[in-house]
């Protein structure tokens, strides 16, 4: 701790900065890692809502993060466990059945959900790569770039006419139109649709969401066998595995040390002062912080150009996302589900009609009067999570704009009230068992993660911020106008969940531009 | 609204009357008016060759009042102005104005103006188009307050070797002790101006700030005061020809904003622009300062350069080439005229290296309408020193007695 200079500093100590940090120390780089919290994880950490109760505070499912990444990093010996894999997805349908969302119980629609399921398989396996890589850059006369961009078309043709052909007739439609020509039961249309607008800014309706969609796909396709699963102790276990990792191959980790700003010596990133005053130099600089936090609050906007200030500026990051913790004491007891059921993912979006009717709300600055959940019941996977016989109940919970009208303090209580309410339609019973209830609103994430907006993908999902554009043109191969500073963090390319593909990509970035020690 | 009411709507009236206006009218003899900057102009009062040789051997009066002004103010506002354009705000002193370009993240020119210092942190900044968008987002990130005044204030031009005669005459009392680009503060016609002594025409001459309800007290005492030395309204075609002489560019004309063009490498950069002494690298960052070191670096590909071309036909719009055949195109003339007091056949063209050079000589293809035979005419053209003409009087303190 002593030390006042590193190779590189990375602010953040998120999933993306140890990612990032680690992949940096495995090639000899001196790394300090600097996170604001007291614990390391940012918005993947599990904490204590009510006593004795414990939950992942943000992402409550780990699918996305590449097997190579958790081999590579040797997660699972620095302690990380499984308390489920491969979890089920069931659709609820408020008073009636719920349905199991895979293709062998989708009764009438199986057989075009089997096609359907291999169809977007092998979409997704085409865009695999396309996800893993830093983005090339448009326009260039550099022949990497050309390459690469070869290579995509070339992945694309490669599905084969048909495949091809369909890839580009879907791939800039709604998710809406898409299922409405393939399936017939509401409730599987509705639990097919919410995967492509959570954690987005979009209804079903929204153009661009079957890309959403694909995308999510093409993760999950790289997360590889495992798929759904949920680490044993959270997500914070996920990091703690990380942060060991980090440590193991030198990286220095830092907590509760805010960075205030990143110091710039003739016109290079020197280093960064803490929110303490304390003022430690490095070479390279990498944020994992969003990108408008970096630059426009860590870096200031007079190190920049005005048109890349204009471009960050405008990158559309206001979370609609809330998040739900409740503590139960007993097990809870959804209609018709099953104890394997319980285990898995529930999801309350009974229709592409109710999710879209649910966004309309937040179009307006409103809360969805009938929200769209993804229900967890951790504990009935990992008991660790709270007192013995009782539970915790974990959803994410659409829409709940950043910017509601009226704001959140004033209206924080009803909208528990109201996503109690309508838990109860699905869980009778539900409410007598409650203990406690915590509602993270995109306000209290900005808040408790820094992150502008409370956006977990710091920005939103979508064509214009997407990819080689992603956050903005001049910032989305990692590297920034800045030079010496690096972005590591969900608001590049390939986006937020806990996928960690930033954070390494970042790393090799930083090793390649060849910033000596 | 300094305008006058008038009853038509405004959609029936889309070019504003400038505070001048009725008197332009009454001196108006050819009813040649031309909009700019969203207000009617005059493009000549009665001949052009008249209101020239005004500029250069008596004085002019030039309505400036559309000239887009912008008030920029706060704690902030030189660090927001040194980060906007190109020189060093910070050696600017109050009651100072720098001529500057601004550019944007590519290194290419946006715009070009004054910035005037008004006070330890109010500026005024004018340009010739309009372009809040650009600035407000370059206040991103800086405490200052950014708001358009064009309305809010008159502007008169008064240019020419009599003007500082005129103006003492008019009562402006310590006016010759003004160094160029000064600014001072005086009082006429029991109205206070602001007077700054810079000017679009390489000439002695002065620029006149007023309230637009002052205008017209103000434009009757400088008509009077300047009566006996040749005082006379002038349009915008005689100011052209003036400002080619000074080798001064015109927005629109000799480089198109990059905020407006459409097509790639149609761009230019203070570089090529030839206005590498208006970029200090050194004052910490601006927009623009990583693409111009990068562009510092590998040389200029083309240049803006003064041309002094055989013949006495002005070379409009004319292609350069490397000889007199024509057959390898090296560039095009944006400004020509014939210079009536240097006597030579003046130009700004934009040059492919190498051929910018002093000394370097390219031919212009000049076409000729003779009673609607045109005729075609390779002319030799030599890269010349600009400015074109820069008399001693331009600086002298004080300015001579004419």
């Amino acid at each position: 701790m002593s030390q006042s200079r590193y190779d590189c500093i990375v602010i953040g100590g998120g999933h993306n900065g140890l990612v990032c940090a680690a992949t940096l120390a495995r090639d000899g780089r001196s790394v300090l890692v600097l996170e604001a919290a007291t614990q390391v994880g940012g918005a993947a950490v599990t904490r204590e809502f009510s006593a004795g109760f414990r939950v992942s505070a943000g992402a409550h499912l780990l699918h996305l993060m590449p097997a190579e990444l958790i081999r590579d990093l040797k997660l699972e010996s620095h302690g990380l466990t499984w308390a489920a894999q491969r979890m089920p997805t069931t659709a609820l349908v408020p008073g009636g059945t719920p349905l199991a969302v895979t293709p062998s119980a989708t009764g009438s629609d199986s057989g075009a959900h089997t096609a359907y399921t291999a169809r977007m398989r092998r979409f997704a396996q085409a865009l695999v790569p396309l996800l893993g890589k830093v983005p090339p850059r448009l326009g260039t006369t550099d022949w990497s770039d050309r390459l690469a961009l070869l290579r995509m078309g070339w992945q694309i043709r490669k599905l084969g006419r048909r495949d091809m052909r369909e890839l580009l007739r879907i791939g800039g439609m709604n998710v809406y139109d898409l299922l409405q020509d393939e399936f017939e039961s509401d409730a599987l249309k509705g639990a097919l649709g919410f995967d492509a607008v959570l954690g987005t800014n979009f209804g079903p309706r929204s153009p661009g969401t079957v890309l959403t969609l694909l995308y999510r796909l093409a993760a999950e396709f790289a997360g590889g066998e495992r798929a759904l699963s949920q680490p044993q102790g959270g997500m914070g276990a996920l990091c703690e595995a990380l942060a060991k990792s980090a440590t193991s191959l030198g990286v220095t980790l830092r907590t509760a040390s805010p960075v205030a700003k990143i110091l710039v010596e003739g016109d290079k990133a020197a280093g960064v002062a803490l929110e303490s005053g304390e003022r430690i130099a490095a070479s390279t600089v990498i944020s994992s912080a969003d990108p408008k936090t970096t630059f426009l609050k860590l870096l200031g906007a007079p190190h920049l150009d005005t048109g890349f200030v204009r471009r960050v500026h405008h990158v559309r990051s206001r979370g609609l996302a809330a998040k739900l913790h409740l503590a139960l004491d007993r097990a809870p007891t959804f209609a018709g589900v099953d104890a394997a059921a319980l285990r898995g993912r529930l999801l309350l979006a009974p229709s592409l009609q109710y999710l879209e009717r649910a966004y309309n709300h937040s179009k307006y600055g409103e809360f969805s009067a009938a929200p769209a959940m993804e229900i967890t019941v951790p504990t009935a996977n990992d008991a660790t999570l709270a007192p013995a016989g009782r539970h915790v109940l974990s959803a994410i919970v659409q829409y709940a704009p950043y910017a509601l009208k009226g704001g959140w303090e004033s209206q924080r209580a009803s909208f528990t009230d109201l996503c109690l309410d309508t838990l109860e339609g699905v869980a009778p019973g539900l409410r007598g068992s409650v203990v406690a209830a915590e509602l993270l609103t995109p306000i209290d994430m900005e808040r408790e993660f820094r992150m502008e907006g409370g956006h977990w993908h710091h920005g939103d999902l979508a064509f214009d911020q997407f990819f080689f554009v992603r956050p903005v043109p001049g910032a989305a191969q990692h590297r920034t106008p800045m030079p010496g500073l690096f972005l590591c963090g969900a608001g590049c390319h390939p986006g937020g969940g806990v996928m960690g593909v930033a954070g390494r990509n970042a790393a090799q970035q930083v090793l390649k531009s060849g910033s000596t020690p | 609204m300094n305008t006058p009411t008038i009853p038509v709507p405004h959609f029936k009236q889309p070019l504003l009357q400038t505070p001048f206006h009725a008197r332009a009218r009454e001196l108006s003899q050819v009813d040649s008016f031309i909009p700019w900057a969203g207000y009617t102009t005059v493009d000549v009062f009665t001949t052009m060759e008249q209101e020239y040789f005004a500029i250069r051997n008596a004085t002019t009066l030039y309505d400036l009042t559309p000239m887009v002004k912008y008030r920029i103010a706060g704690p902030d506002a030189l660090g927001y102005l040194n980060r906007l354009v190109s020189r060093d705000l910070a050696k600017l002193k109050p009651d100072r104005v720098a001529y500057c370009v601004w550019c944007n993240d590519a290194g290419h020119l946006v715009d070009d103006g004054t910035v005037f210092r008004l006070g330890a942190d109010e500026y005024r900044l004018c340009t010739a188009d309009r372009q809040i968008d650009w600035l407000l987002d370059s206040a991103i990130g800086f405490d200052v307050k950014i708001e358009e005044i064009t309305e809010q204030i008159a502007a008169l031009s008064m240019q020419g070797p009599t003007s500082c005669a005129v103006l003492k005459n008019a009562g402006l009392l310590g006016l010759d002790l003004l160094k160029p680009f000064d600014i001072g503060r005086f009082t006429l016609a029991g109205c206070p101006i602001v007077v700054s002594r810079t000017g679009f025409t390489g000439d002695l001459g002065y620029e006149l700030w007023m309230a637009p309800e002052a205008a017209e007290a103000i434009w009757d005492a400088l008509m009077a005061a300047g009566r006996s030395r040749g005082i006379r309204a002038i349009g915008s075609q005689a100011l052209n020809i003036a400002r080619l002489e000074a080798g001064f560019l015109s927005p629109h004309v000799d480089f198109v904003s990059a905020e407006h063009t459409i097509r790639t490498g149609r761009d230019r950069s203070p570089l090529e622009l030839g206005l590498s002494w208006l970029v200090d690298f050194e004052k910490g960052h601006f927009n623009g300062r990583r693409a111009l070191l990068a562009e510092r670096e590998r040389g200029p590909r083309r240049q803006l350069v003064g041309l002094d071309i055989e013949g006495n036909k002005p070379a409009h719009n004319s292609l350069l080439y490397t000889g007199p055949k024509g057959n390898r195109e090296i560039g095009s003339i944006s400004s020509a005229a014939w210079s009536p007091t240097c006597k030579r056949n003046i130009a700004l063209a934009m040059v492919d290296a190498p051929h910018f050079q002093i000394g370097s000589i390219v031919w212009a293809e000049i076409y000729m309408n003779r009673e609607l035979v045109w005729e075609r005419r390779m002319s030799r053209a030599e890269v010349v020193e600009r400015p074109f003409f820069a008399p001693s009087r331009r600086r002298a303190t004080p300015p001579g007695e004419f």
